[in-house]
């Protein structure tokens, strides 16, 4: 066993961290969350450049990563930073079906930063259920609703989800189809999220698609890809974590109330101990699932990781907030969006409650 | 023991109803349900129409023109406006001000303020936290030295809820800067169109400007604006902390937010199946139910224990904690019942989407609300400063 970073991810680690400490302050972020598109082209090249997005696909994929500790180490970093920018939906997500659909040429464009993308698959009455889709396709025509679509805005390319055929909950005919924006009878209705960045509903009237997988390959596409996305938003949480944590920790140093640092209350050291502790289950739950990802257990480890980074996470930005006291509430202080990170990461793939139920399943199977 | 209303608490009760059915306004009570924000002119206009009906003062003695309820009544009429989705009454003047000004203020004052309190001519706000003087209040800097018939007040208040809508301002001041900490403080009254005030806004991680910053830079106060004796303002902040927190256990709005939770998760689908069937969503959902039915009859007895004449002291503190803590645990089941639309963000500082966010349950902000209601227990006295208190009049001090 071996729990150091390989050479090149520990480089990309380093880079990464490097370039966001300096260039993505919370004022930066805050320009960036109010501007129109909700991201910034620039900070997206410039990622792209270091090379965040090409440790996501494997050499076979034109890529120099792909496997579980790259996607980890990679969104670690992107959520120390509380970066807002779509890594996860855009790239990770759609490049990683594009690559599987084989569309080779898409993936290097997607490499290079320079086509976005989003998946469109979620719809108003599924919540969490992979299965559930009441979008239909008619010789590649899609009518339907999808709900809370990220980057739907900014996508060059959607991936629609649609049923081909059967219930409205069957694993069986649901396909994947590659829909250019600006399609007639596409309309997107764009909003802000409340932690950084934007997602859209969206509505097809009689779209015309491509199809990218057929209606008996579409739901297994969908689940290996949620199931790689929950690794990397597991990883973003923990990086978020990090962050709140840290910043606690300093906090509880150097506030002053009662002619004391606070930090000195036992009180409160104590509870800063129990974030610590739950630091570093959360940090082996993300290794878990990230080096389990290759295996036969890989959904158990991704839903009981999930499951525990629910409650950890809840735990530390309830916390971080606490110690703080007001100064934690105000949307200039760099632990308000971090929070609202943690937080909302609960509601993406399957939330604490969906996941311990998965686990049970899976485990007593 | 008797846990039924009586007769006539039931009457008063359907009286309650009826007001509120025939007199609260559909748009108002609208707002309320769908989480949007309130402008000034909603809430005046509320206070206006419970000030007509003689209601808007339910805990002041009839002498001040109050309702003069008991613990009973007011625990009603909460629980009735909170279900009805009534705007909650800005407490500044009504809650926090006025019992002070009754209890020690001149009758000058008490005759020239409390009237302009019930008709909405002042809005008042608190100023006590400073930067550097949060739990630990006593602490604070804030200068009024005397000059003649005025006091010039220089310093910083902040936190200040709703101070961009006031016109009046409650501060704790020092005054005698040679004097032990809780010696030297005075309670002043301000009015913010005085020369020398400034009032900047904080925005909330929700996005909401809810606070403000309130600068202090050469301010003339008259010394009539003085309550009470000169140096003795800690007292009457004290008096006032225990009025601050009688009803800040929010039973009515964790009722509230409790029956929108169920009605969400009726709505909503999880695997197949209402998500109210989900048995880990169930157990949250059933355990803070009975948590709730628990609070809600510790609430009465001791709102009944203080109006029979007991101070509420340790017992205050205790419902802060639990008060809130539930209503916490409400707004966190309400933030996981709507799933993937607890991310879309309805913020007021962006024109017009306030009623864009597109969920199917009508569910309302409920994650801003979430991450909002983190304020409760940091406010009103945090928990951690509730239990040290709890710790320390149940254990003599020990530490
Ligand atoms: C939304 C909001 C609205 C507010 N509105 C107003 C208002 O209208 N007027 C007004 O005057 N103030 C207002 N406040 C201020 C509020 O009263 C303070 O935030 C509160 O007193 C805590 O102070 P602080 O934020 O400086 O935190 P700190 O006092 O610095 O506390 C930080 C942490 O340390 C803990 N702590 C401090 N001392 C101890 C101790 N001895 N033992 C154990 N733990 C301790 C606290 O509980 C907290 O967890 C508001 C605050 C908020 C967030």
């Amino acid at each position: 066993m071996k729990f150091d970073l390989t050479e090149e991810r520990q480089m990309l680690q380093d880079s990464l961290r490097r370039f966001l400490g300096d260039r993505y302050t919370t004022a930066r972020r805050n320009e960036i969350i109010d501007s129109e598109t909700g991201m910034s082209a620039e900070i997206w090249s410039q990622l792209a450049e270091l090379g965040v997005i090409g440790a996501m696909f494997t050499e076979d994929q034109g890529g120099f990563g792909g496997a579980g500790f790259d996607i980890a180490v990679v969104f670690e970093e992107l959520g120390r930073a509380g970066v807002v920018e779509p890594f996860l939906d855009s790239a990770l997500i759609g490049g990683r079906l594009l690559a599987e659909a084989g569309q080779g040429e898409k993936v290097e464009k997607v490499m290079e930063g320079a086509l976005h993308l989003a998946l469109a698959h979620g719809e108003p009455g599924s919540r969490y259920d992979l299965n559930h889709v009441e979008t239909t396709a008619r010789d590649g025509v899609l009518t339907g609703r999808k709900a809370v679509v990220m980057n739907a805005e900014t996508a060059d390319l959607m991936i629609v989800s649609a049923r081909v055929s059967g219930d409205v909950a069957d694993q069986d005919g649901i396909a994947l189809y590659l829909v250019d924006k600006g399609t007639d009878g596409l309309t997107i209705q764009g909003y802000p999220l409340l932690a950084g960045g934007r997602a859209a509903e969206v509505t097809l009237d009689h779209v015309r698609g491509t199809e990218l997988f057929g209606a008996d390959k579409g739901y297994q596409a969908l689940a290996d890809v949620t199931a790689l996305a929950t690794v990397a938003q597991c990883a973003e949480a923990l990086g978020a974590m990090e962050t709140a944590t840290a910043l606690t920790k300093d906090y509880l140093m150097t506030r002053r109330q009662f002619g004391r640092p606070i930090g000195t209350f036992q009180a409160l050291a104590f509870r800063m101990s129990d974030l610590l502790i739950e630091m570093e289950q959360a940090r082996s739950a993300v290794i878990n699932a990230a080096g389990y990802f290759d295996t036969d257990q890989r959904d158990l480890y991704v839903s009981g990781t999930k499951n525990l980074m629910g409650r950890a996470g809840r735990l530390v930005a309830e916390e971080a907030i606490q110690l703080h006291g007001g100064i934690a509430m105000t949307q200039e202080y760099e632990l308000a969006h971090i929070a609202k990170r943690i937080v909302m990461a609960d509601h993406r793939f399957g939330d604490t409650d969906y996941h311990l139920e998965r686990f049970i399943d899976l485990s007593a199977a | 023991m008797d846990l039924s209303y009586t007769t006539e608490e039931l009457a008063f009760r359907d009286e309650v109803r009826t007001f509120l059915q025939e007199d609260l306004p559909n748009d108002l009570s609208e707002k309320v349900r769908l989480g949007q924000d309130l402008a000034k002119s909603d809430m005046e206009r509320w206070h206006a129409i419970l000030n007509n009906r003689g209601w808007l003062a339910p805990n002041w003695p009839k002498e001040f023109g109050g309702a003069e309820w008991n613990a009973v009544q007011r625990h009603i009429f909460e629980e009735e406006a909170a279900m009805a989705n009534a705007p909650r009454i800005v407490p500044f003047g009504l809650s926090m001000l006025a019992p002070v000004l009754q209890k020690f203020g001149s009758k000058g004052q008490q005759d020239y303020w409390l009237p302009r309190i019930l008709s909405g001519e002042d809005w008042w706000c608190q100023g006590y936290s400073e930067p550097g003087a949060g739990s630990d209040l006593a602490s604070l800097k804030m200068k009024a030295v005397r000059n003649g018939d005025h006091y010039v007040c220089n310093g910083q208040k902040t936190w200040t809820t709703l101070g961009q809508h006031a016109n009046m301002i409650f501060c704790l001041v020092r005054t005698d800067p040679d004097a032990k900490q809780q010696e030297g403080i005075s309670f002043l009254l301000i009015d913010m169109n005085t020369p020398g005030v400034e009032v900047r806004p904080i925005i909330l991680l929700d996005g909401t400007h809810e606070v403000n910053e309130v600068w202090f830079n050469d301010v003339k106060v008259p010394v009539d604006n003085l309550v009470g004796e000169e140096n003795k303002g800690w007292t009457y902040a004290k008096y006032l902390l225990t009025h601050e927190r009688t009803n800040i256990a929010g039973v009515g709005f964790s009722q509230a937010e409790l029956a929108s939770v169920k009605r969400i998760a009726k709505a909503a689908n999880h695997n197949g199946k209402p998500l109210i069937q989900n048995p880990a969503f169930a157990a949250r959902l059933a355990q803070i139910e009975i948590d709730l039915r628990a609070m809600a009859t510790t609430n009465l007895r001791i709102i009944s224990k203080a109006a029979a004449g007991g101070a509420p002291g340790v017992e205050a503190s205790m419902l802060k904690v639990k008060g809130t803590e539930i209503r916490q645990e409400i707004n966190d089941l309400a933030r996981r019942a709507v799933g993937p639309y607890a991310m879309p963000f309805a913020s007021e500082a962006i024109e017009g989407t306030n009623d864009m966010i597109p969920d199917p349950y009508e569910a309302g902000p409920v994650a801003a609300d979430y991450f909002n209601n983190r304020k409760l227990s940091i406010f009103g006295g945090s928990n951690e400063i509730q239990k040290g208190i709890i710790a320390k009049v149940t254990m003599g001090g020990g530490r």
